[in-house]
Formats: C-alpha cells, structure tokens, sequence
C-alpha cells in the first residue's frame, strides 16, 4: 500500500531542534544503501514516512514525488503509462527511495545513454540547515534562472539538505529491448568491436563484461537486431530481464566477493594498468574491483587514466571512501555547505571526513 | 574610480598591445550583446590570447578589486554581457582552438571562443556531432553556452548544454585554475561542474570544455502539420508524447510567425493556419519511416488540417530554414521586436497564449511566438518602435507581464536565454527572499568581493522590495485568477 504522506512540518522541526543544538542527524530513507559512503554518526532522521507521488503528467514527460517515495511505487506508476526513470537507479535489496536515489547520485546500467540524477532532476523543495524549505528549479524541461543549485544536490550524500521533493524528467520506455552477447575473448578484446558499435549509433541502453563474457543491451525493433546481428557477428539472446535487474542491484554472483569493493569511474576507452578481473559496465566507463591491495594505489592508478575510485563496499568505512579532492576545490565544497548547513548537522563526514 | 588610461598601461605591460582596447571609439562595438537595448561603454576590453593569460588578468582585477564581466561571441539574448562601466570586459574570443577530437572516446576538447557549429563541422569527418544547437549556432561560442546552459531545437532529446559537458577547466577570481569533472561519467565531490553550467560568468571563467559527440543519425525526417485552433496543436504535441514518440525536435510557430517567416525564405507553409508544428524523427532508416508514419496519423487523428512529410533533404531543410529564421523574419515585419524566453508546463499553452494576446491588444502592441513545444520553452517576439517615444518601455512592460505569467503557471522566466540584466526583475517573481539570499550566498563562496559580472542574474533584497512595490498593488499579485505554484 503507498502511502501518501507530507512530514514537511515534523521534518521542519526536527532540524531546527537539532540546529539549535548543533546536534547532528543521519538522514535515512529506507536504509538500502547505508553501507555507502563513509560511516558518519548522529540521531538517525527517518525521511521515509514523508512520501507520496504528489503529481505525475505523461504528456509532460516530469513526475514529481516527496523524497521518501519508494523507487518501486515510482517505477510501478510509469510503467504503467509506458514511462521509466531514464537514469534506472539501483535498489539494493530491493529497496530504495527516490530521494536516496538522488542524494546517493547512483545510477543503473542504462546510465551513459540514459543520464545520470543530476541530468534528470528539474527542480526541488530542499529543506535547508536553518529550516528553510527553499524551491528551486522547477518541473519544466528548461530553467536557467538563478543558479541550478538542486542539481547540485545529486551525489551530495545529503550533506546540503533534506530533499522533500523532487520533479525529475522521465522518458517513454523503449517498446522493445533486446540482449546480444559478443564472443571475443577478455574485455581488451571485446573492447573495439563495442566501441564499433557505439561510434555507429548502435542503440545501446546497457553493457556488461567480465572475464570472457560481454553482453549488450539494445532498444530496437527485431528487425534491427537481425540486421545488427548480421553486420557485427554477434548473438541475439534472449532479453534477459532479470539478469540486468540483478546487474544493477549487484545481485550477481560477481558481487558477492569479500573484499573491498572498489568502484572505478574512467574514460571509457581509457585502460588502467592492472591485471586484475573486473566487471566493466557503462562500456567501461564504469568498473567494479574487488581488491584488498592499498587504496592510494588503485587511487593512483586510477587517476593516471584520467579517472576517480571509490570504496563502495566493505574495507574501513572511517577512513576515505570517496576519492581526495584538490584543496580548493575541497574549500568551495566546504563553503557550500556552510551555506546550507552552518551547523553542520546533515550527515557530518558521510561525503567527506571533514564535513 | 579606476582611471582608463592607467590601466590601460598596466594592462599593455602585462598582454600584447593588440590585446588591449582603451580608445573610446574602440570600445563602443563591445557596449552591448544580443540586447541592443541595454549599452554601457566598458572602462577597458581584453582580448587575451591564452589561458595563462587570464589566469593573470583575473589575479590582478582581483588585487585592485575592478569588476570583470566575460563575453564570447556576444549573442546573448539577456545583456549577460552587458559592460561594467568602471569594469574590464573579457573577451574569450581569441581561445578559439578545437584542441583534440577524441573517437574513441566519442568527446572534444575545445576553448571557450570556439563557435557552436564549429566543433560538428570539426566533428562529422569522424561521423560525429555536437548536439546542442541553439538557433544563434554559427555565431555563438561554446564558453558563451556554457555560461548560460543553451539549449536549441533538440533539447528534448538531446539535452541542454548541461548533458552534453564533459569537463570544464575553470580560473577564480584570484587567478587559480581548477578542472571540474572529467573524461569519465562523473567526478568525485559535490557536482560543481552542474553550479558552473548557466551560471553566467558569476562564478569563474571558463577557458576550456571538454564536450560529448554523438553519432550523426543515419537519417532524419520531418513532418510539417498545419492546425486551425493553436490549442489543437498543442493537444497534438501531448499525443504524440503520450504514444511513447520521443521525437528529435518538435516545434510550433503561431500565425504571425508563419507568415513573416514565409515571407522571409519561402520554407512552403500553409500562411492560412493557425499554428503549425514541425516534427523531426531521426534514426536508422527502417525505424524513421516507421515513427513517421505513426506520427502523420496521430498528426490526423489530433486534428491537423494538413499534414506534409518532407520529400527530400532539401525540403527538409527548407522546413527547418524557416523556424531557424522566425526571429530575423519578424525582424522584417517590425522595426524593432522583443524575444521573451519563459518555459511553461506544456499543457497550459492555450490558456497562456490566449492571455498573451489579450496583453497584446491592452498594449497595442503585436506579438509573434514560436514555440519549443517539445520541452515547453515559449519565444514570444514582441513588435515595436523604438523610434516611437515610450514604446520600447511598452514592450518590456509586456515582457515582464509575459514572464511573471510563465511563473504563475508553473513554468519559468527563462529557459534558454538566462537572466542577465534583462530579467533581473522577474527573478522576484520567480524566487522568494529566503531562495535569493542562498544564491548571493552561494556567489560569495567563488567570488567573496562580488566582482565577476556583477549585478547580473540575481538581484538584490532591496530591488526586489522596490520591484514588489511597484507591482503588487494594494497587495494584490498579478494574475489572482490562477493558482498559485
């Protein structure tokens, strides 16, 4: 049963409370991705009771929710009318609110086609540090006045505020997808016949590797396929729902390793210099290392091929999880959060130790 | 008061003679943008050359606290880049190298004076292009839509500027240079490279982008339908939306547009109707034609009185030729015309435009729109006189009406265009104190002594209490009628 719920008022409060005592709050919708980011300390601040679907217009290709909302509740109201969340965001466990979806920044398989929270989110109620509930953005396609400060708000970790309510474009969902799968050996193999594809407007939604398996996800009619098929010598599967399901929410068996789990963010194209397995998705903009080797070294690695890591399961959660920012950059972001945080209550140290 | 001649010489010490203009006679083609209404003479424009060079411009504008106001091409619609009279204008036209294009990575690296249409003329040997494609393209540079997140006719699948940057390189105010995100689909820390995007030269100055190329469509169509009643045709727009089509442009034009644009470059339409809509579909082949014919019987089924693919490449672009061409068509018909820019929720079109000609006739004055109908961003083209006393003022007042109705709807003061000086008023309209104070905020954690571009895009408390006074009168708000979003 969906509930439909505005706390706005209870919220509001509780963080004024909390601000006049410089008391810090762990903001928690349903818990689904707690073992991400750094472990921080504070009351826990249950945002998942203010939810409800507040306005959803097809035509209009926006939907507008309070954060608390259950991802499933959002997706299951789109599909109904053809609809999906462009940016498929992962719900661990099963689990999973759309304010945690966009405060987390996380996306799903479909993401370098699709686009990232960020790229979807069109406006927000943000309340602020100071009990503000402050809008900005708004629920059309287009809005450049003022500064586009609630898309600054996606990846923040909920460092900035509590996002009470969201519009985000939604796109129509492809009639058709389908799973072709290439034999070629490792990914550096793999690699230029994906590239290929890509550069010739193959419409991808979605790609997989690891060891000696690739697997692409199209959104076409079946003609196309048979003619993809044909042209690039690779297999038509069936779709395989389930298993990209299981991809985003890291239910495969590949995820259920022990060690840190190390989440590398690099140019597709780019190689890092490492004989390690990894399952590379995003057609390698994205791969997944289990690795208990020291995390300067993967850092280093990584950055060397223009890209950043971070620490996203297991390891020590109180050490650094995100990757190191150049100073100045790390005084802006300390900065912002002066702005909408003075006391400094939201998630102290989930993002980073020192704020 | 910094004194012109001074400067100058500080300036000439530290950039080549060419770089610095100072001469008043040489200083009056910089004295406004794309809004040739607004003009200041700046005290000094630089045109430096590299990057290194505007790290040191900015170092020493910021040591002697002088206000610096950037510029690219100076197509801006908003008087973004409006001169600071005791301020440096910084032109970046000079950064104009394509510095790298990347095909493996399906990405370019490019400086901010590099034009808009350059980098997919750079692009399509390689069977790559940039995809947004603002209608001012040939003209405006990259920096210059970065600064104010452009968008175009194919937004609405492709995405504004800010979908379509990879990377910026960034110098502060005090001269440090900075790399926000990066050649990988995201970048570590707070999304500062979205709060750089639109954010109209108040934060940083942009010398160099990193932007995403896409693969050039196999092929693209485009269907022409003429509708009797505009609310009809936007009707079709939510239809064709609704059935699951996400088409690469969809864009209306009213009457008066049709026929000053006809007029113009003979594109073919149908001067009789009411509205008309242009609807693109690009892809592979098999797949085009399919969705078109989907779209012609919708088109039908909606209502449309005529209904017309294009027969070839060539009509396809004529199509496109006269859209692209509406504002310099209406330019024919009218010796002086006002773009407005507000993004409503596109189902309230009919109700807005019908207010936007009952203004018209309470202003007597004639208004042209063409719509962005995909993604709901609103041209209303404003005629004038300037030469007739009082009615450019007539016009911004009409304007400003246009916009805070926009607001009152749901919608936005502008989506495309930015704030600049032109819409620093309505910006009361659309935020409340609390929201504003937060954005000067924000601008003093990159720019602590307000001296990029200052007094631009956002406006103070103050203005917006003097502004509040003059238009809510006996504490009535414009538009009482509508609900309130």
């Amino acid at each position: 049963m969906a509930a439909d719920r505005d706390c706005s008022e209870t919220l509001r409060r509780a963080v004024l409370d909390a601000a006049g005592e410089s008391r810090p709050l762990q903001l928690m919708g349903h818990g689904s991705k707690a073992f991400y980011g750094r472990a921080c300390l504070g009351d826990p601040l249950s945002l998942a009771e203010h939810s409800g679907i507040i306005s959803y217009e097809p035509t209009e290709l926006v939907i507008t929710a309070r954060g608390g909302t259950a991802l499933k509740e959002i997706e299951d109201a789109l599909r109904e009318k053809g609809q999906m969340l462009p940016f498929e965001p992962p719900q661990f466990d099963g689990k999973g609110t759309i304010g945690g979806a966009i405060a987390s920044g996380l996306s799903g398989p479909r993401r370098p086609w699709g686009g990232a929270p960020r790229d979807l989110l069109l406006g927000m109620k943000l309340l602020d540090g100071r009990g503000q509930i402050l809008r900005f953005g708004g629920q059309v396609m287009k809005n450049v006045a003022g500064y586009d400060l609630s898309r600054l708000m996606a990846g923040a970790m909920g460092t900035l505020g509590i996002l009470l309510e969201v519009s985000i474009k939604v796109l129509p969902k492809p009639p058709q997808e389908h799973t072709l799968m290439l034999s070629a050996g490792d990914w550096a193999a793999a690699r230029p016949l994906l590239h290929k594809m890509l550069i010739e407007g193959v419409p991808v939604t979605a790609s997989y590797s690891q060891g000696e398996q690739h697997k692409l996800r199209l959104a076409c009619s079946q003609q196309r396929v048979e003619q993809i098929v044909q042209r690039y010598g690779v297999e038509a599967v069936d779709h395989q729902v389930d298993f990209w399901r299981a991809l985003r929410d890291q239910q495969l068996d590949y995820f259920t390793q022990k060690e840190p789990l190390w989440r590398l963010s690099i140019p597709p194209a780019a190689d890092i210099d490492s004989k390690e397995q990894m399952l590379y998705e995003w057609s390698g903009g994205v791969r997944w290392l289990f690795s208990a080797r020291p995390g300067s070294e993967i850092r280093s690695r990584v950055e060397n091929a223009g890209g950043h890591a971070i620490l996203f399961r297991n390891g020590d959660r109180s050490g650094e999880i995100f990757h190191p920012l150049h100073p100045r950059l790390a005084d802006m972001q300390k900065g912002l959060k002066q702005v909408f945080d003075p006391e400094g209550i939201f998630n102290p140290g989930r993002h980073y130790p020192d704020y | 008061m910094h004194d012109r001649q001074t400067l100058a010489g500080e300036f000439r010490r530290m950039l080549p003679e060419e770089c610095v203009i100072y001469r008043e006679e040489e200083l009056i083609p910089y004295e406004c943008d794309g809004l040739s209404a607004y003009r200041k003479v700046p005290l000094i424009v630089l045109l430096p050359y590299t990057a290194e060079q505007v790290e040191e411009i900015l170092r020493f504008c910021h040591q002697r606290q002088i206000p610096v106001v950037p510029r690219g091409s100076g197509t801006g619609l908003s008087g973004g880049a409006l001169p600071h009279e005791q301020g440096v204008l910084l032109s970046l036209a000079r950064l104009n190298r394509i510095l790298q294009i990347d095909r493996e990575n399906m990405q370019a690296r490019v400086q901010p004076g590099v034009r808009n249409l350059a980098v997919s003329e750079a692009a399509r040997p390689l069977g790559l292009y940039y995809a947004p494609d603002p209608s001012s393209q040939i003209a405006c540079s990259i920096g210059g839509n970065v600064a104010e997140n452009a968008g175009g006719v194919h937004c609405l699948k492709y995405g504004l500027t800010l979908h379509n940057v990879l990377q910026l390189t960034l110098i502060t105010i005090d001269g440090e240079r900075l790399t926000l995100g990066g050649g990988s689909l995201d970048a570590p820390g707070l999304d500062l490279l979205t709060l750089i995007t639109g954010s109209e030269g108040m934060l940083g100055i942009v010398v160099e982008v990193l932007v995403k190329l896409l693969p050039i469509p196999q092929q693209q169509q485009v269907v022409l339908a003429a509708f009797d009643d505009i609310e009809t045709a936007g009707n079709a727009v939510a239809e064709i939306i609704a059935r699951g089509i996400l088409p690469a442009g969809l864009e209306m034009m009213d009457n008066l547009s049709i026929r000053a644009s006809e007029d113009f470059v003979h594109a073919g339409y149908p001067t009789d109707a009411a509205a008309i809509l242009l609807c693109e579909v690009d892809g592979v082949d098999a797949e085009v034609s399919e969705e078109i014919s989907r779209v012609r019987e919708i088109l039908q089924q909606s209502g449309a009185t005529e209904v017309r693919t294009a027969g070839d490449d060539e009509e396809r672009v004529r199509f496109w030729a006269g859209r692209k061409n509406a504002f310099p068509a209406v330019g024919r018909i009218s010796p002086d015309y006002y773009c407005m820019d507000g993004t409503i929720p596109r189902r309230q079109l009919g109700r807005v435009l019908k207010m936007i000609g009952e203004m018209s006739k309470r202003y007597g004055l004639r208004c042209a729109n063409v719509f962005h109908a995909g993604d709901g961003n609103l041209h209303p083209l404003i005629l004038y006189d300037a030469n007739n006393p009082g009615e450019l003022e007539q016009a911004e007042a009409f304007g400003g009406e246009i916009l805070e109705l926009c607001v009152a709807v749901g919608g936005t003061i502008t989506g495309e265009h930015g704030v600049g000086m032109e819409k620093i008023n309505q910006m009361c309209a659309q935020f409340r104190d609390e929201e504003l104070e937060t954005f000067h905020q924000v601008k003093r954690v990159f720019d602590p002594l307000t001296l990029l571009n200052p007094g631009k895009a956002i406006p103070t408390l103050n203005r917006c209490a003097e502004f509040g006074a003059m238009h809510v009168h006996a504490g009535k708000l414009r538009f009482p009628e509508l609900e309130r979003f």
